[in-house]
C-alpha cells in the first residue's frame, strides 16, 4: 500500500455568479507519494479550478480535501496559509517571481516564511536548488531580468524550498517555447524519477500528460479517465 | 524572525516604488512640519498677548476695596437680632485703603513657599501740570526692584533706568504717551498736584511703554518713598500687596485662603482676567483644528497612494498567499508600509517643523507696541513635537489600515486565473 499525499472525496463546486453553475461534480481520486499526475482536460472542463480547491486557495466547495492524512476541510485562513506553505510547492503558467528582489530572495521567501531553519541555512538550501536546477548563475540577478524559461526554473527552485509533499502546477509550460518546454518537463520528471517529489500537474498539453506516470482527464466538471 | 521578514518585505515595497513612496512622505512631512511651525507660532504669539497682561499682574492683590459694610449696625445690634431687618441706600463707608499690617502680612507671605515673590505698591491720583493744562495721571509707588524681579518691570521701561526710580530722590518715570503730551525729555522736571492740592516737581528718570496705549497715556511709576510723600503718608502706607506664585493655576485657592487670613480684599488672576484666557484657548483650538486637518488630508494622500500600490502589487499579493503568507500576515507588511511612511516622514516634518520655527523666530519683528520684542514670537514647546509625532503615526495607521484590509483578501485565484 503506497502512501497518500493527496486526497479528494467528492468534491463538488458551483459557480454561483451571474448564475448558478455547476463546474465540479462528484470528485473523487487520490494521488500515492512520488506519483507524477497530470489533470488534461479542454478549456472550461473545470480542471484549473479543481487544482486551486487542491492547493486549499479556493474554500468554497463542498466535499472532503485530504492532504497527508489530515482533513483542510473547515481550516482557517492562516492554518491553510500555513499548510501552502510547509506543503505545497507551486508553479504558475505565468512565473510570478516578486520582482522586486533577487533571484535568491524570490526562492528564499516561502523558506523564511516557514521559518523553521535559520537565513543561512534557507540561502544555503536555495542555492542548492538552483544549482539542482541549473541556475544558481542567476541567484543574484533581479527576478525582472531573467528570460521566461529562467523564471520558470526559478518558480520551481522556490516550488522546492520547503520540501513539499506535493508541487502543482498550472499550466506550467504553457507559456513557454518548446524547447523551454521540454526543459522544464524535463526537470519535473527528474523530481518525480530521482527525488520521489510528488506532482500534479494541469495542462491542456496532450503530449506533455502522455508522458506522465498517471493521467487524470476531465470534461465538464467529471473524471472521464483516472 | 516571521516580523523581521515582514519588515524585510516591506522595505522591498517601499524601495522598488520609491518615487510614490517619497510623495507619500512629502506629504506626511510637509503637514506635520505645518503643524509644528503654526503651533509654535501661535503659541508663541499667545505668550506674547498673555505676557502682556499677564507677566506684569500679580498672580493674588491683596487690597482693601470702597464698599458698603456687610454688617450695618442695625444687625449687629442684638435688640433686632430675632428680626429681618430692611436697610435702604446704604452708601459706602469711610474706609482706608490703606492696608492694615501691611508689614507683618508681607512677611507671612514671604514665608509661604507657594509664593515666588512678594511687591508692595500704592497708586496715587494725580494731575500733570502742562502750562495751564491739567492732565489726569495716576502715580504708581513700586518697590523697583521686587517689580523687576517679579514683574519684569524693567523690560518695559524703554528709555532711561528704571532703577533710577530708586535711587534718584524725587523722581518719576513717565509712561511713553503721557510723556509725549507732557513734551517732557529725560531729565526734564515735571509739575505734579496731589489730589489732596499739593504741589510736587519730579525728576522724569524713564519713560515705560506697556504696549496698550491706553496705559501709557495715564500710568506712571515712581518709588514707594516718593509716592507716600505725595499722599502725606507715613513710610508704612500701602494699598496694594502683589503677590506672584509658583503655580499659576492655585491663584483662586491662594486668593481665598488670603482673604479669610489678613482680613483684606483679594483677586486672584483668573478672575482678573478671565478674557485672556478665553482668547488663547479659541487661538489654540483654532491651531490645533488646522494642523489636524492638514494631518488628515496628508492621511488620504497615503491612503490614495498604497490603494494604487495595491492594485499594481495585486501579483505579489497573490504569490505571497499562494506560497504561504496568510492574510494577516500581508494585512501587517501593508500597515508596517504606512507606518513607516509615517514614521520617517512624520520624523522628518518634526525636523523641518524645528527648522521652520527657527527660521521664524529670527525674523525680525518691530512693533512700538511691543517694546520687549525685536522677532517673531516661537514657543518650542515639546508637546507640540509629541502631539504631531502621534498624529502622523496615528494617521497613517488609519490611511493603511483600508488598504491593508484590502490587500489581506485579495483572493490570488481570482488573480492567477485572471491572467
Amino acid at each position: 500500500m503506497q502512501d497518500i499525499i493527496l486526497e479528494a472525496r467528492h468534491i463538488n463546486k458551483q459557480f454561483h455568479d451571474p448564475v448558478t453553475v455547476q463546474v465540479l461534480t462528484d470528485i473523487t481520486f487520490s494521488i500515492a507519494k512520488g506519483e507524477f499526475v497530470s489533470v488534461i482536460g479542454k478549456s472550461g472542463c473545470g480542471k484549473s479550478t479543481l487544482l486551486y480547491i487542491l492547493s486549499t486557495m479556493d474554500t468554497d466547495y463542498d466535499g472532503e480535501l485530504l492532504i497527508d492524512g489530515a482533513s483542510m476541510t473547515g481550516k482557517n485562513d492562516a492554518a491553510l496559509a500555513r499548510i501552502r506553505n510547509e506543503k505545497i510547492g507551486f508553479v504558475f503558467q505565468f512565473h510570478y517571481l516578486l520582482n522586486e528582489f533577487s533571484v535568491l530572495r524570490n526562492v528564499m521567501l516561502p523558506g523564511m516564511k516557514l521559518n523553521k531553519f535559520s537565513e543561512q541555512e534557507v540561502e544555503h538550501r536555495a542555492l542548492e536548488r538552483l544549482k539542482m536546477l541549473g541556475i544558481e548563475q542567476l541567484a543574484h540577478k533581479m527576478a525582472y531580468k531573467v528570460s521566461g524559461g529562467e523564471k520558470q526554473r526559478v518558480a520551481i527552485a522556490r516550488a522546492l524550498i520547503n520540501d513539499p509533499s506535493v508541487i502543482m502546477g498550472d499550466e506550467p509550460t504553457g507559456n513557454l517555447d518548446v524547447k523551454n518546454s521540454e526543459m522544464v518537463f524535463d526537470i519535473l520528471q527528474q523530481l518525480a524519477a530521482e527525488h520521489n517529489q510528488t506532482l500534479l500537474i494541469v495542462t491542456h498539453d496532450q503530449s506533455f500528460a502522455e508522458k506522465t506516470g498517471h493521467i487524470i482527464e476531465m470534461e465538464d466538471g467529471k473524471i472521464i479517465r483516472n | 524572525m516571521n516580523s523581521k521578514l515582514i519588515l524585510g518585505l516591506a522595505k522591498s515595497l517601499l524601495l522598488a516604488r520609491w518615487r510614490q513612496t517619497l510623495v507619500a512622505a512629502v506629504g506626511v512631512t510637509f503637514s506635520i512640519a505645518m503643524f509644528i511651525t503654526l503651533l509654535s507660532f501661535m503659541n508663541g504669539l499667545n505668550d506674547l498677548l498673555d505676557g502682556l497682561i499677564l507677566n506684569r499682574t500679580p498672580h493674588v492683590r491683596l487690597y482693601n476695596e470702597v464698599k458698603p459694610s456687610e454688617n450695618q449696625p442695625v444687625n449687629m445690634s442684638s435688640e433686632y437680632k430675632a428680626s429681618y431687618n430692611f436697610i435702604k441706600s446704604v452708601k459706602s463707608g469711610i474706609s482706608r485703603k490703606e492696608l492694615y499690617n501691611s508689614g507683618p502680612i508681607m512677611q507671612a507671605v514671604r514665608a509661604d513657599n507657594r509664593v515666588v515673590g512678594v511687591a508692595p505698591k500704592l497708586t496715587a491720583q494725580v494731575f500733570f501740570n502742562e502750562g495751564t493744562i491739567d492732565i489726569t495721571g495716576v502715580i504708581n509707588g513700586i518697590d523697583v526692584e521686587e517689580e523687576s524681579r517679579l514683574f519684569n518691570f524693567q523690560d518695559y521701561v524703554t528709555a532711561g533706568s528704571a532703577i533710577d526710580a530708586k535711587n534718584v530722590s524725587n523722581s518719576i518715570i513717565l509712561g511713553k504717551g503721557l510723556a509725549d503730551i507732557l513734551v517732557a525729555d529725560i531729565g526734564d522736571v515735571v509739575q505734579v498736584t496731589t489730589a489732596q492740592g499739593e504741589r510736587f516737581s519730579l525728576k522724569v528718570v524713564g519713560y515705560f511703554q506697556s504696549g496698550i496705549q491706553e496705559i501709557d497715556k495715564v500710568q506712571s511709576y515712581a518709588s514707594i518713598g516718593t509716592t507716600q510723600k505725595l499722599l502725606g503718608q507715613p513710610a508704612n502706607y500701602i494699598t496694594d500687596i502683589q503677590v506672584k506664585l509658583r503655580d499659576l493655576a492655585m491663584a483662586p485657592a491662594v486668593a481665598k485662603e488670603y482673604a479669610q487670613l489678613f482680613g483684606a480684599d483679594a483677586e486672584d488672576i483668573q478672575t482678573a482676567n478671565a478674557q485672556f484666557e478665553t482668547g488663547s484657548n479659541i487661538r489654540t483650538l483654532i491651531s490645533y483644528a488646522v494642523g489636524v486637518t492638514l494631518l488628515i488630508v496628508a492621511g488620504f494622500g497615503i491612503f490614495n497612494i498604497l490603494n494604487m500600490m495595491i492594485y499594481e502589487k495585486m501579483d505579489s499579493i497573490a504569490i505571497l498567499k499562494a506560497t504561504g503568507f496568510s492574510g494577516r500576515d500581508v494585512n501587517r507588511i501593508f500597515l508596517v508600509i504606512a507606518l513607516s511612511i509615517g514614521f520617517f516622514g512624520g520624523f522628518l516634518g518634526l525636523l523641518i517643523g524645528f527648522g521652520f520655527s527657527l527660521i521664524i523666530d529670527n525674523i525680525p519683528f518691530n512693533t512700538a507696541a511691543l517694546p520687549t520684542i525685536k522677532t517673531y514670537p516661537i514657543n518650542y514647546s515639546p508637546v507640540f513635537y509629541f502631539i504631531g509625532g502621534f498624529f502622523s503615526l496615528i494617521t497613517t495607521y488609519f490611511a493603511g489600515y483600508f488598504p491593508a484590509r484590502k490587500a489581506s483578501k485579495v483572493d490570488p485565484v481570482e488573480i492567477i486565473r485572471g491572467k
